[in-house]
């Protein structure tokens, strides 16, 4: 009865969810299908944090490989190389010609297949040495903090190649349409909106597979794991490129949506937000990093065209309660199904708090 | 305790040095397959130390260990658990948010490899291995509880059924009766005593009645070394042992320089 109920509840939410294009404006739209394309980045974090209990305080860096992996072919679509042309920002810059590294990206399907192999195996690699060691927790926050910070500085710093402070922008066309028409906008939207119903019903799968009940026991006893015979590193280390690589598919997909990527959306702050979402949302619960997502992301719209000053404590303000009064975030309010009644009593009560840890 | 049958553990002279501290030295010990073993000694005489350096937790300084006749000294951590030996630690070591039955499934894995898991399904005899296990430590009422939420007895007996699982040949019990009341610890005995024949196993405790009870062959460590091995009779006869040990305190942890 309560599984129908969800069920039904999930229908409603997914036929509102691909229908949005008729009923809210272009504007509106597009800030959707931005916030829908972190979405699949706050699913990874939820992966990663909350069920295999690793805190990444550097997930810009791969949402930023993934966007940064598409612009860069966006730059080059339309160009005609062996004419020796080259992106605006590159030839303003004094550069002679377009940089090795580029090249690739002149290719639309190796250009995708970036966006999901370079964020993802990037994660993977990094995080197997970070764990091979045994280090995690804080040490791990840390190190990705630490990442962040250099990844956003070497963006800034390599001006020639990467369009320094500005980042990438001014994209015209993809598989050769045009993607700055209303209609192109509705179909990225729709392209959006599938990644997040495919990335949840996948993710919902793995977590009940038997890879998920060892990802959790990882997380609950690294060393009982370990002295049950099992070599916990390689569960963390999936789990971490996966949300590496959802990190990448979210960063490619919102720099459609915007039109630009650029190093302010995969420093630390940005990196510690993409937390702030999950954390508020629930991170145990899928659903829940999503509706934190865009619960924050519109609030900060709202706020920060209001008063711009106001959202930063407005952020923090948010952490903290929710830190404090919902440990397992909106979603955890839900958990055992009920009316609103036994939510405002949960909220009132302190069971949220203790039921948490 | 003669060679009857081949040892399944020896312990070959085994030192353990932490920066000038010797915790264990020059310990050796044998161990009969499907056979019980109990370790005791007051605090600080190195019992934990020596089930560290069996699983490889702690490396030995010198010396090494054998099992199945196979040098097992420098393995890594879980290829010692596939080999066959399987600890329970002091402190509860149930993973806490999975439930009793996730908790011996995890366990009772055949096939430890990760790419494996990416299944929903699970071996018919894993989940015929856990229900028996769960039978076997009564908690078939339980089996759905997350282990959190286990009584605190109930939570030593988990993980008592967890190492089980892993069908080790050799499993070390390390307090398994700490925090117990009396008809606990009782019950925990007879689950011990049942486990015998189909694994050795070493018991490390405290409580002299527990002892009694298991009545199994007694080693007494001493500031790192072995002060005596013998019957629970002889053990409590010798005069030794009491001194360091059993005549200290009327409570079971003496404290110890």
């Amino acid at each position: 009865m309560k599984m129908r109920v969800n069920q039904m509840i999930g229908g409603v939410v997914v036929l509102l969810g691909a229908a949005a294009p008729w009923i809210i404006n272009p504007y509106e739209l597009s800030l959707l299908g931005r916030f829908l394309a972190l979405s699949i980045l706050a699913m990874g974090i939820m992966l990663t944090w909350g069920e295999a209990g690793i805190l990444s305080l550097g997930q810009g860096v791969f949402f930023g490989l993934g966007g940064y992996a598409l612009a860069m072919h966006l730059k080059l679509a339309g160009l005609n190389l062996a004419n020796g042309d080259m992106p605006d920002f590159m030839v303003w810059s004094g550069v002679s010609a377009l940089p090795a590294l580029w090249y690739p990206f002149a290719n639309p399907v190796v250009s995708l297949a970036c966006v999901v192999i370079v964020p993802g195996g990037f994660a993977a690699a990094f995080s197997w040495l970070v764990f091979r060691r045994r280090v995690g927790g804080v040490y791990f926050a840390l190190i990705t903090q630490a990442l962040a910070l250099a990844f956003s500085t070497l963006l800034i710093s390599q001006q020639a190649y990467t369009g320094g402070f500005n980042g990438l922008t001014d994209f015209s066309t993809l598989f050769g349409f045009d993607i700055t028409t209303e209609g192109a906008a509705r179909v990225i939207y729709w392209v959006t909106f599938g990644f997040v119903l495919v990335t949840y019903f996948a993710l919902r799968w793995l977590l009940m597979s038997r890879y998920g009940v060892m990802l959790r026991a990882t997380r609950d006893g690294e060393n009982r794991v370990r002295f049950l015979g099992h070599d916990p590193v390689p569960y963390k280390v999936v789990a971490f490129g996966i949300a590496g690589a959802l990190a990448g598919i979210g960063g490619a997909l919102f720099t459609l949506h915007s039109g630009v990527v650029s190093p302010a959306l995969v420093g630390v702050v940005p990196s510690i937000e993409m937390v702030v979402w999950v954390a508020v949302g629930g991170r145990n619960i899928l659903w829940g990093a999503i509706a934190g997502t865009l619960l924050v992301n519109f609030a900060k719209d709202q706020i920060s065209s209001a008063l711009p000053s106001l959202w930063l404590y407005g952020l923090g303000a948010l952490f903290i309660l929710a830190v404090s009064f919902l440990p397992a975030g909106i979603a955890g309010l839900f958990k055992d199904g009920g009316g609103s009644a036994r939510v405002m009593r949960r909220l009132l009560s302190r069971k949220a708090l203790s039921t948490a840890e | 305790m003669n060679a009857i049958p081949a040892p399944i553990l020896m312990m070959e002279h085994v030192t353990v040095d932490f920066d000038g501290f010797k915790a264990l030295t020059d310990v050796s010990l044998s161990l009969t397959p499907g056979d019980l073993r109990i370790l005791i000694g007051p605090n600080g005489a190195g019992k934990s130390t020596l089930c560290d350096t069996i699983i490889g937790r702690v490396r030995p300084t010198a010396g090494r260990i054998m099992f199945k006749d196979q040098d097992i000294t420098s393995l890594a951590e879980q290829e010692i658990v596939r080999r066959g030996i399987c600890r329970k630690f002091q402190t509860p070591g149930v993973l806490p948010t999975l439930s009793v039955m996730e908790n011996l499934l995890v366990s009772a894995r055949k096939n430890r490899a990760w790419w494996r898991s990416f299944t929903t399904r699970t071996p018919a005899a894993e989940t015929a291995r856990a229900e028996e296990i769960l039978h076997q430590i009564g908690l078939e009422d339980r089996r759905d509880v997350v282990a959190a939420d286990l009584a605190h007895g109930e939570k030593q007996w988990l993980e008592i059924g967890m190492v089980v699982a892993t069908d080790a040949d050799l499993l070390l019990l390390d307090e398994p009766t700490a925090g117990m009341g009396p008809q606990d610890t009782q019950r925990t005995a007879a689950l011990i005593l049942k486990l015998l024949g189909r694994h050795a196993v070493l018991v490390i405790d405290h409580d002299m009645s527990f002892v009694e009870t298991l009545n199994g062959y007694v080693t007494v460590l001493h500031q790192g070394q072995i002060l005596k091995e013998g019957s629970v009779a002889e053990i409590r006869a010798d005069a030794q042992v009491r001194a360091v040990y059993l005549g200290r305190s009327d409570d079971d942890e003496p404290a110890d320089a």
